[in-house]
């Protein structure tokens, strides 16, 4: 196989790797800030904000990177897809910058102080809902003429890209109610336990709603679902969608295992996410480029990926060392006053 | 009506990297400062430097998460606005981006958790460490950012297939001819930026009568450092200049407001202050001095540089804001450069950390507490206005590298960042202000650990604790 036919592969899967792990960890961050109304007062939003607050940072870090590296490896799906999705893409980013000072002006802020709860927890939901209506118009597809986005400054907008905006909406509250299970003890645990089931349920019918309505979009993403016999072979990743939920709802009420549920939150994530690589495979904006078309040239793609290659690895390394640091229940009371 | 979208971006780009670049510029000496400070607590076990150690680490956490948040607006501006610039030069900048935030950025992040919240949980070596590799990434990440820049400054190591820029040899583009120059002056003007607050705030404690002995400790270690590194600036910048005299020579003639040439062996003369023209392409209320700047350019009386008027006048730069800003830089360069001198003069003397008799230096120092970053942005300007009407010096118009949006839509967008930027930095300065007012607080107690390994909700509380009630 030859470098120009692989090279893009290679970059597909670290970029939907560093996307994934976007939306796992800064996911759960995002998801306690879409909780925050359910804090019964100021102390515990302290409590639930503490939980995240060493490691946010690292978290939003893999977005920049995924900016960075599609920059890199695909140049023209960065160009295309940010011109054209200006607008969501602009929510996101005021959204992530009340959502980020909010977890440094909280603390300081007296008079404030409700008023950055507040950033924290608008800047969460609509971060995450752009994110999911960006999703949602890429997997629509994006309609190019030479080249050219046709779309308009509204081609995002569309009964799909809603419904997955609130999809996403919901699956980061999924993981951030399962995080504090995991994180905390006492009413915020509780709290969390409590909301938990029916986040679930939710999530469980947004993943069927949007699956179900994939092969019908003009982009025929998940056409290829169907294509042949190859439903058989991906058959598994439903089937394990209905498994996780089965055992996520099972755990939640247990408090013998705090972690089980954002781990099962977690894998219904990557499955998800899976399901739509696999639908979108081979192409980087569907219908019209394919990661071959849309790659950078071999000196490129290939310079930037040697450096990954030693990085990455030790990049996972000290984020894990930072998270073991971090490991065990955040206690709602310690280090106040 | 219509609304430029290209001259709306411009805007915008200008604004949003503008707010940007004062967080990085001060934390990049900060975190450097920090390393110092906690070497000298871990050495000395004094508890000042603990104490100062406490409190920077305060001010650092609240200008770093500025930084975060307005840098990642910029990871995704040149998509947005500039996408013609991303498809024609990604291949090239993309790259030096993508290792800035795999050898900076993670490593900053990550590390950064661990010194505001880890001190209970790990060793002090361990925490120590941490500290020097936030300080490590914040110079590495300079280091790449610098070099995307100064590619497009001055272009190397490429070639240019269909419009689009292909790199040929890596090496010459990391190190492509304006980015030693660029490196060094910019890392020079941000650890000025943190000494000139360091000791602007010591100065100001000084004057009230405040935590003597923390802030005659940072005055002096400003000084001190003020005085090595402010006349080293100025010759980085001369370097710089000259370099940029090769590379960019538009610029330069901008720089001096110079637009023609003179008689053959007059020289080109120091504009100390004019009203640049740029329609009838001269100086309006001129005031020079004969072959200074020849002097200064090319090292003899009567050399000559590139007059603006030797390019079409579409070619030329905006002349007034370079050549104002180039001012703002160098007068505030001079200014320092007078108070480390005279300051070092009065330390000698034994005024210099009196209230009373050293007053008149006290006022220079807390007056020129922000200078750095007046004179980083000036510049900016510079540099980056100098080198219109491109993006990629000489290959690439801006007028051609602007995404095809709506005029509404950047209007919009520009409306937005404004507002919010106010709002949220604003309330960010504001606080910065009242952690300053507050002051270093001696022996800070040490936040208990519970037995249970459970994390402090609120470890060594990172200016945790309200600060909107300090007089």
């Amino acid at each position: 196989m030859s470098i120009e036919t692989w090279l893009p592969v290679a970059w597909f899967a670290v970029i939907a790797f560093g996307v994934m792990m976007y939306v796992l960890l800064d996911g759960f961050v995002l998801g306690l800030g879409i909780l925050a109304p359910f804090a019964e007062d100021e102390d515990q939003l302290d409590h639930m904000m503490n939980t995240a607050a060493p490691i946010w940072d690292g978290n939003e870090t893999w977005l920049v990177l995924g900016g960075a590296g599609l920059l890199a490896a695909f140049p023209k799906v960065y160009a295309l897809v940010l011109s054209a999705l200006y607008l969501p893409v602009l929510l996101m980013l005021i959204a992530l910058v009340f959502r980020g000072v909010a977890f440094e002006f909280r603390f300081k802020a007296k008079t404030l102080r409700r008023a950055w709860g507040l950033a924290f927890w608008l800047g969460s939901v609509f971060a995450a809902f752009a994110q999911g209506v960006i999703l949602g118009a890429i997997v629509e597809g994006m309609p190019l003429q030479a080249g050219k986005y046709i779309g308009g400054a509204f081609g995002w907008f569309s009964p799909f890209s809603m419904l997955t905006g609130v999809a996403v909406l919901t699956g980061y509250a999924l993981l951030g109610a399962t995080w504090l299970i995991l994180k905390t003890d006492g009413r915020t645990q509780a709290m969390a336990r409590m909301i938990a089931r029916p986040l679930t349920l939710n999530v469980f019918a947004f993943i069927g709603l949007v699956s179900a309505w994939l092969p019908f979009l003009s982009s025929r993403v998940m056409a290829r679902w169907f294509e042949n016999d190859r439903f058989l072979w991906l058959s598994p990743v439903p089937l394990l969608v209905v498994m996780a939920t089965w055992l996520l709802w099972r755990a939640i009420p247990r408090d013998d295992h705090d972690a089980r549920p954002f781990m099962l939150s977690l894998s219904l994530f990557v499955l998800g996410f899976a399901g739509l690589l696999l639908g979108m495979w081979p192409y980087i904006v569907p219908p019209s480029l394919t990661i071959w078309e849309a790659a950078a040239p071999p000196a490129t793609q290939g310079f930037a990926i040697a450096g990954l290659v030693v990085l990455l690895p030790a990049i996972l390394g000290y984020t894990w060392w930072s998270y073991s640091v971090f490991r065990g229940k955040i206690a709602a009371d310690a280090g106040y006053h | 009506m219509s609304l430029d979208p290209l001259l709306l971006s411009r805007i915008q780009f200008g604004f949003v990297i503008s707010f940007h670049i004062l967080f990085p510029a001060f934390t990049i000496g900060l975190a450097s400062w920090l390393a110092f400070l906690e070497w000298r607590w871990l050495r000395t076990r004094d508890a000042i430097w603990r104490d100062l150690y406490a409190f920077w680490l305060k001010i650092f956490a609240v200008s770093f998460g500025m930084g975060v948040v307005s840098g990642i607006v910029m990871s995704f501006q040149f998509g947005t606005n500039w996408a013609p610039l991303s498809e024609r030069a990604g291949n090239v900048i993309g790259p030096l981006l993508s290792y800035e935030v795999l050898t900076a950025f993670f490593m900053e992040a990550t590390f950064l958790g661990v010194m505001l919240f880890g001190m209970q949980r790990v060793s002090e070596r361990l925490h120590f460490f941490a500290t020097c590799m936030v300080a490590l990434g914040t110079l590495i990440s300079t280091f790449w950012i610098t070099s995307a820049n100064s590619w497009m400054q001055t272009p190397a190591g490429y070639e240019i297939i269909d419009g689009v820029f292909h790199p040929a040899d890596w090496w010459a583009v990391i190190f492509n001819p304006s980015f030693p120059y660029r490196l060094v002056h910019m890392v020079l003007a941000a650890f000025l930026t943190t000494c000139f607050v360091i000791g602007g705030v010591s100065a100001a404690y000084l004057l009230r009568g405040q935590h003597r002995d923390a802030a005659t400790r940072m005055l002096k270690l400003s000084v001190v450092f003020g005085a090595i590194v402010v006349p080293l600036q100025i010759l980085a910048g001369d370097m710089h200049g000259l370099d940029t005299l090769e590379h960019q020579p538009m610029k330069v003639a901008a720089m001096e407001g110079h637009w023609r040439a003179g008689e053959p062996g007059e020289g080109v003369p120091l504009v100390v202050f004019a009203i640049p023209n740029q329609r009838e392409a001269r100086n309006d209320y001129a005031i020079g001095i004969p072959r200074v700047a020849s002097l200064i350019l090319t090292h003899s009386a009567d050399g000559e540089i590139a007059p603006l008027t030797s390019v079409p006048a579409e070619e030329r730069p905006p002349v007034a804001p370079v050549f104002f800003s180039f001012r703002i830089m160098v007068g505030i360069g001079t200014a320092m450069l007078l108070l480390v001198l005279v300051s070092a003069f009065a330390w000698r003397r034994g005024t210099l950390f009196d209230p009373q008799r050293g007053r008149w230096l006290l006022q220079g120092w807390r007056a020129m507490t922000l200078s750095g970053f007046v004179a980083i942005l000036a510049g900016w300007y510079v540099t980056e206005i100098g080198r219109q009407p491109y993006t990629v010096y000489g290959l690439l118009r801006t007028a051609e590298s602007n995404s095809a949006i709506s005029g509404a839509a950047v209007a919009f967008s520009l409306a937005v960042f404004a507002l919010v930027y106010l709002c949220v930095f604003g309330a960010g300065l504001w606080y910065l202000f009242k952690l300053v007012r507050k002051g270093p607080q001696p022996h800070e107690p040490v936040p208990d650990t519970d037995a249970g390994g459970k994390t402090p909700a609120r470890p060594l509380s990172v200016g945790d604790d309200s600060v909107e009630n300090v007089a």
